[in-house]
């Protein structure tokens, strides 16, 4: 495979998860129709006409809430990746470079979180406690975690072996800067690849509370939801259940794949560099 | 490290992580919103009988640890307790269910396998052909997708619009079900053919270039017999460690599948559960599934002490 300059697959996936950025980030304000408006007179029609995608049951416009929708799909999946990268990437350098009683303390914690089923343990604690949506992203952040613990260290201690670490201990550079410095370029192919797999995870895992009815409140245009929504309605208006649910599967496969090519990438790119 | 100490610390592991399990699942009932009497009154109306007796039955009135202990003395007597909403027993509602969620988790389970052994070792080892490029895109879908968008998806263009498969429910007789639960079975299996398919093909790519391949075509071997002999059981191990991950995948993943093709097997019950509060009902499909999957876990890790001789000798210091 050509690594070095992005063949049009890549871009076509930049190209969607761009689209679904500038959908979130303007949401209503491009939209056709309000997305909220019902119109019990013109209830899951088909498309065609004054709406592109038709309706749901209650009138409201599929392709409006789409749009609306976009922001509940990437703005939670966002924070869990910024929030589990930055814990994940830390914990992980801090376990392989300090070692000892420190790395063996992490790592437990992260064989007891690595033993449950994530997916049930959300749905079990955010379904019970309540919370909905932002109590999902704190315990999506807190399941997924451990994942990025432990590929950042084990990246990081293939790196502590070679010379250039031994060097710059050597040199007397101190802990927090080789770390930063020298050891953090190094795994970063493994964190920008987390990054992206997080987001997926996250997308996954929210999208599917609010498909179970645990997530965003009832109304609330989001993909997920949506599909709970207009199952009922599948033969009458198709279109409001493949809509939400193409959205997704491509949202998600563009970012699976920008993290594949990105590690091949980034990998690569520091090999050259010698 | 030894085989024994091997195992026994894994043995050790399972069971902390079995009682924090357990103890996480019994405070579910105290960190619910609401009293306990009023969980455990569910749609009862509230007379002072009732609530004492609640109290008592549920010793609500003797330190925590103690109730956990009484809870945890039932639980091994496989007493789970009573579903708050119908008064049923809690274990004979979820054996009731069952049969659709192990037909769903068999049947994909085989279709996962069928699919993604050949398509891994193809893609494999005709690597950037048009083969491969399509099972890798495949796969690359399939891992992403959120298995209730994939189902719907499936729902329409099978059922819907060229009405092969039923929309809804899971039959009566068995031949009824097999064919009902085709689709969410397929659904499901997605997810974990495409793992497999990863892995698998990954381990092709890494094994046809050792010389013990060349040396094998060289001695005239047919190629069936190095496909099983060489590649598969050189990318068995790999494919055993993520067994647990699979299977704790594919747990979560039932439950949006049953869900999306209105399937009420064990999935649509823990989502029932959790919607109505009917927290003992919760309390036991955590519990068990949460067991199950340590529980495998621990056989995956015997497993591979059992296959892989080097984990049996002292390790030499990496």
């Amino acid at each position: 495979m050509n690594v070095r300059r992005p063949g049009p697959v890549l871009l076509a996936c930049l190209a969607a998860l761009a689209l679904v950025l500038v959908a979130a980030v303007l949401g209503e304000r491009i939209a056709p129709y309000d997305p909220l408006l019902q119109d019990p007179a013109r209830g899951a029609v088909g498309p065609g006409g004054l709406h592109w995608l038709g309706t749901d049951d209650l009138g409201r416009d599929i392709f409006s809430r789409l749009i609306a929708g976009a922001w509940t799909a990437i703005a939670g999946p966002l924070l869990v990746a910024i929030g589990t990268t930055l814990i994940g990437t830390a914990l992980g350098l801090v376990a392989a470079y300090r070692g000892r009683t420190l790395d063996a303390l992490i790592m437990r914690s992260v064989d007891l979180m690595y033993a449950l089923p994530a997916m049930l343990v959300l749905i079990v604690v955010v379904g019970v406690l309540g919370g909905g949506y932002y109590a999902a992203v704190l315990m999506l952040i807190l399941l997924v975690v451990p994942t990025d613990i432990r590929l950042v260290r084990s990246a990081a201690l293939t790196q502590r072996e070679l010379p250039y670490m031994e060097s710059a201990r050597v040199l007397g550079l101190s802990g927090s800067r080789i770390v930063l410095v020298h050891l953090l370029p190094n795994v970063l192919p493994t964190v920008v690849t987390n990054f992206l797999l997080d987001f997926v995870t996250a997308l996954v895992g929210l999208s599917s509370l609010s498909f179970l009815g645990m997530g965003v409140p009832v109304g609330t245009p989001d993909w997920g939801l949506m599909l709970a929504e207009n199952r009922s309605i599948l033969d009458l208006n198709p279109w409001s259940v493949i809509a939400p649910a193409l959205l997704i599967t491509v949202t998600a496969t563009a970012a699976t794949m920008l993290a594949d090519a990105g590690y091949d990438r980034i990998s690569s790119a520091g090999a050259r560099r010698g | 490290m030894s085989a024994l100490a091997f195992t026994l610390r894994r043995l050790g592991a399972m069971v902390l992580l079995l009682l924090v399990l357990s103890f996480l699942c019994f405070a579910l009932l105290g960190l619910s919103p609401g009293s306990p009497e009023q969980l455990l009154l569910g749609t009862r109306p509230a007379t002072p009988e009732l609530l004492a007796t609640l109290r008592a039955e549920n010793h609500l009135d003797e330190p925590f640890l103690m109730r956990y202990w009484y809870w945890i003395e039932g639980v091994l007597h496989l007493d789970l307790g009573k579903s708050v909403q119908t008064q049923q027993n809690v274990l004979d509602m979820i054996v009731e269910r069952l049969p659709i969620t192990a037909t769903l988790a068999l049947y994909s389970t085989l279709i996962a396998l069928v699919v993604a052994i050949p398509a891994g070792l193809i893609s494999g080892s005709r690597r950037s052909g048009g083969t491969d490029r399509a099972v890798t895109f495949a796969a690359l879908v399939s891992i992403s997708a959120p298995p209730f968008a994939l189902g719907l998806l499936l729902l329409y263009g099978f059922a819907v619009l060229l009405g092969w498969f039923p929309v809804y429910g899971a039959g009566e007789t068995f031949i009824e079900m097999v064919y009902h639960l085709t689709l969410p079975s397929l659904t499901l299996a997605a997810g974990s053919a495409a793992v497999i398919v990863r892995q698998l093909r990954a381990t092709v790519i890494d094994v046809i270039g050792k010389d013990f391949m060349t040396f094998a075509r060289a001695r005239g071997l047919s190629p069936i017999r190095i496909q099983v002999v060489y590649l598969l059981r050189n990318s068995s191990l790999p494919m055993l460690t993520m067994s647990g991950l699979l299977l704790s995948g594919s747990l979560a993943g039932a439950v949006v599948v049953e869900q999306a093709f209105g399937l009420a097997g064990v999935g649509n019950l823990l989502v029932k559960a959790v919607g109505q509060l009917d927290i003992p009902v919760v309390q036991a499909l955590a519990l068990l599934t949460g067991a199950a999957v340590i529980l495998i876990n621990l056989l995956v890790d015997l497993a591979y002490l059992a296959i892989d001789p080097r984990l049996r000798h002292p390790r030499s210091a990496t």
